[in-house]
């Protein structure tokens, strides 16, 4: 039986004058993979910091349901970290201050967590980096450990801020086949944002779409409609489906069709 | 005005040149300055003066002109720093720090030896500190020329520089020496500092590199009106500094002068605070609707 | 070299320079080099105010550091390089005014300014453990979240790690220690030994626990064999505490890249 992981509610959020999200109302429930598509500069990034805690939304809340604030069980793998090439610390120890790297105090790490964050470096395929300094690691070698990080806390949730950008169409293959696995071994639900939706479209259980400000959420066939797109944007909007994929078409009469990805135009 | 000007003050020969060359270097400053602030190399700008303190000490042991060793020190420091590495950011500030670490270290080996071979009292707080008081008159026209060199080599590298300042990534594209750039520029700000040590002393320095152009950008106007206003604040506190210094003789019983280069960072610092606080009550709505 | 006078010298020091190791790693971790620069020079003028008003120095010291501290730590934000840039010309401006209104003799800021080791008071002693023990406990508790914060700014506030109140704890701590060492190495020199050998150790392991130790020892090596050699030479002992500090980082340097790729 599934349960209500988080639940955002009727949440505004305004920055720096401007609107960039409006009534947004969606849940994550336990062991779901939910896909948060909009093209860039959507809000997507602005959501997930919103979930976390790190903005406050002008209106609406996040609620946690089973937890306590600042004992929710969520996991965090941003778009980038900038680490400095010199920082002393191993990938072992980097992915082991996921689960102690917040507390205050003198406490000794138990053989029950190195255990924990060898069983996290191996679900993301990454324990021959374990002993590599974390400065060092390459952009996707570094996108794995940042995972491990994550789940080493055993969050219910694990949010991932556009893990698939920059990659190419096997890599990015193989890191939502990696996504998948991890979502069904570790029992953990995931919510993942990205500009494309059709490399999510084998494994998504749910789709948040966000454009124009607005989201709208539910199973893929449901939102992913003209008339639900169309009343997102707050103009006509093409859903074509070609080979399996799924193509959004924007447009007006003026500019023509605009496809939401340049290798997505349709003449 | 007797209140405010106390007699003799501009019929004094050392105060005349005082104010000129600090009025000179006030502007030099703040000109290259600007750049040291938008890059965020106000560290590497303090670095170098404190660079400078070691040239400054060590032309007193060897017996040459202070001019000569805060300008020759500031650039061995720039040296020593690009060849340690500046790569990345993180990296320059160990490099940085390395560099002003071990300069330190000189200075103090060379202030020592100074007390030790000189009777003369008070030379490591001349060094550090400054006084504009006892420059000499070839040191003025020296300070001048090597300002004006500065200024022209300046206005010959500005546009690169500004362009690889704001984004080198862009600036490299376009065919912009980054790193030769960033190398000149380093050169600059050493002979600036260098002759800023002269006047408010070499530890001093980075108040008028730092202050007068930050509180410059903050008002957010245009950038020759930046660079005007800039200059214009730098030589304001230069010569109010002078003033109340002077002043300051007759405020107390004891007649024991506050420091020129004390008045003058202060009165950086203050041009900075309010500035500061002239924004933030102009722009509060901005703020208000930001939070 | 070892007689009774030189005992607290020896005590003092090795206190001190393991406090800065301990310290250093975390200043170089964070980058945070300049305030750990201009921090001190707070602590200068702070000595200086004290011997104006005639105080004990020590209450001095630790005020003017905290000062120092709080003004750098509370406008992290935007150009921070700015704000800390100013605070220490004031405050060093500040010492220099202090100096010359109290009329004190040449030696006397000198050792301010570059330290005077020898000097040190058995009174002096006490305060110095003490303090030192708090702020190692400090660093202690902070152990975690303060690497957190560092190799990872945004996922330790995705943790819930405030990264302001960690800041200030850090700079507090930072301002602590720096109003103990300014007496014993100066002013200007503290700052050598908080950068040098951490950066050192930082190259030479890249297991956290290891560097920090490493920094500790490679600092107290540094401060011993400056006394060393300021007591043979007659030479003051900031001078080799720079020199030698800059040396350890070097070395480090040359060797990890000698042995090609680095640990």
């Amino acid at each position: 039986m599934s349960t209500t992981i988080v639940d955002v509610r009727g949440v505004d959020v305004e920055l720096g004058g401007h609107r960039v999200l409006t009534d947004v109302n969606f849940h994550v429930d336990t062991g779901e993979f939910t896909g948060l598509i909009g093209s860039n500069g959507a809000g997507k990034t602005t959501l997930l910091r919103v979930m976390l805690g790190l903005i406050e939304p002008t209106r609406g809340e996040v609620r946690w349901p089973g937890n306590a604030r600042d004992e929710r069980r969520v996991g965090y793998v941003p778009q980038k970290v900038a680490l400095d090439v010199d920082v002393p610390l191993r990938v072992r120890d980097f992915v082991a201050l996921g689960d102690d790297g917040h507390r205050y105090g003198l406490h000794r790490r138990t053989r029950e967590t190195w255990s924990r964050v060898e069983e996290m470096l191996d679900a993301v395929e990454a324990t021959d980096l374990a002993e590599r300094r974390i400065g060092s690691l390459s952009g996707g070698e570094l996108q794995r450990v940042l995972m491990a990080h994550a789940l080493v806390s055993r969050p219910e949730l694990l949010l991932l801020d556009e893990p698939l950008a920059n990659l190419d169409p096997g890599a990015t293959q193989d890191i939502v086949e990696l996504l998948a696995r991890v979502r069904e071994r570790q029992h953990v639900a995931i919510l993942l944002s990205a500009h494309d939706i059709n490399s999510l479209l084998g494994v998504m259980h749910r789709v948040i779409y966000i454009a124009n400000a607005h989201v709208a959420s539910g199973p893929t066939d449901e939102v992913v409609r003209p008339d639900v797109l169309s009343q997102l944007y707050g103009h006509h909007v093409d859903v074509v489906r070609v080979h399996g994929r799924v193509l959004v078409v924007t447009g007006d009469v003026t500019t023509g069709p605009v496809a939401e990805h340049p290798d997505l135009v349709v003449e | 005005m007797h209140w405010f000007l106390e007699p003799g003050l501009w019929s004094n020969d050392a105060v005349r040149t005082g104010v000129g060359v600090g009025g000179v270097v006030a502007i030099v400053s703040a000109l290259v300055g600007l750049f040291t602030v938008m890059r965020g190399q106000s560290f590497a700008g303090h670095a170098l003066a404190d660079v400078a303190t070691a040239g400054g000490a060590g032309s007193g042991v060897l017996g040459f002109s202070p001019l000569a060793g805060f300008v020759v020190g500031a650039l061995v420091g720039a040296g020593a720093m690009e060849a340690i590495g500046v790569e990345r950011v993180r990296q320059r500030d160990v490099a940085t720090g390395v560099v002003l670490g071990g300069a330190t270290g000189l200075s103090a080996l060379f202030l020592y030896l100074i007390t030790l071979n000189s009777s003369s009292t008070g030379s490591t707080q001349l060094i550090l500190f400054g006084s504009l008081f006892i420059v000499s008159k070839a040191t003025f026209f020296v300070a001048a020329v090597l300002s004006a060199v500065v200024c022209l080599a300046l206005a010959w590298l500005g546009r690169p520089l500004l362009f690889a300042s704001l984004s080198p990534d862009a600036a490299n594209a376009r065919g912009v020496a980054v790193t030769r750039v960033a190398l000149l520029y380093t050169v600059l700000m050493a002979v600036t500092v260098g002759l800023s040590a002269i006047v408010i002393g070499s530890v001093l320095s980075t108040a008028l590199l730092i202050g007068p152009p930050a509180a410059a950008l903050r008002l957010g106007r245009s950038l020759s009106a930046t660079f005007t206003t800039a200059a214009a604040f730098g030589v304001a506190a230069v010569a109010l500094g002078v003033v109340v210094s002077y002043d300051s003789y007759y405020w107390w019983p004891s007649h024991r002068a506050l420091p020129v280069s004390f008045c003058v960072v202060t009165l950086v610092v203050v041009e900075l605070i309010a500035v500061n606080v002239v924004r933030r009550v102009t722009t509060r709505r901005i703020v208000e609707t930001r939070e | 070299m070892f007689s009774s006078f030189m005992t607290n010298a020896w005590i003092v020091g090795t206190v001190v320079a393991l406090l800065a190791g301990a310290t250093g790693f975390f200043v170089v971790l964070r980058g945070s080099s300049f305030a750990a620069h201009a921090i001190p020079n707070g602590a200068f003028a702070g000595a200086a105010g004290a011997t104006l008003v005639g105080i004990t120095p020590l209450v001095g010291l630790i005020a003017f550091a905290v000062m120092a501290a709080l003004g750098i730590g509370a406008s992290r934000r935007h150009r921070s390089d700015v704000a800390t840039a100013m605070a220490l010309v004031m405050m060093l401006a500040l010492g220099a005014a202090f100096l010359s209104l109290s009329a004190a003799y040449e030696p006397q800021v000198d050792a301010l300014l570059f330290g005077e080791i020898l000097g040190v008071a058995t009174s002096s002693i006490a305060p110095v453990v003490i303090i030192s023990l708090a702020c190692a406990l400090a660093l202690a508790f902070m152990y975690r979240p303060l690497l957190f914060n560092a190799a990872a700014p945004d996922l330790a506030s995705a943790r819930g790690l405030n990264p302001t109140v960690l800041e200030m704890a850090f700079m507090l701590t930072l301002a602590l220690g720096s109003a103990l060492t300014v007496p014993v190495v100066g002013a200007l020199l503290t700052f050598s030994l908080t950068v040098g050998p951490p950066a050192a150790a930082r190259l030479i392991t890249r297991r956290p626990a290891t560097a920090l130790v490493t920094s500790m020892l490679l600092s107290v090596v540094t401060l011993w064999a400056s006394i060393v050699a300021s007591y043979q030479t007659n030479l003051p002992v900031g001078f080799f505490v720079g020199t030698f500090s800059a040396l350890v980082y070097v070395a480090a340097r040359v060797a990890t890249q000698r042995l090609g790729r680095r640990a």
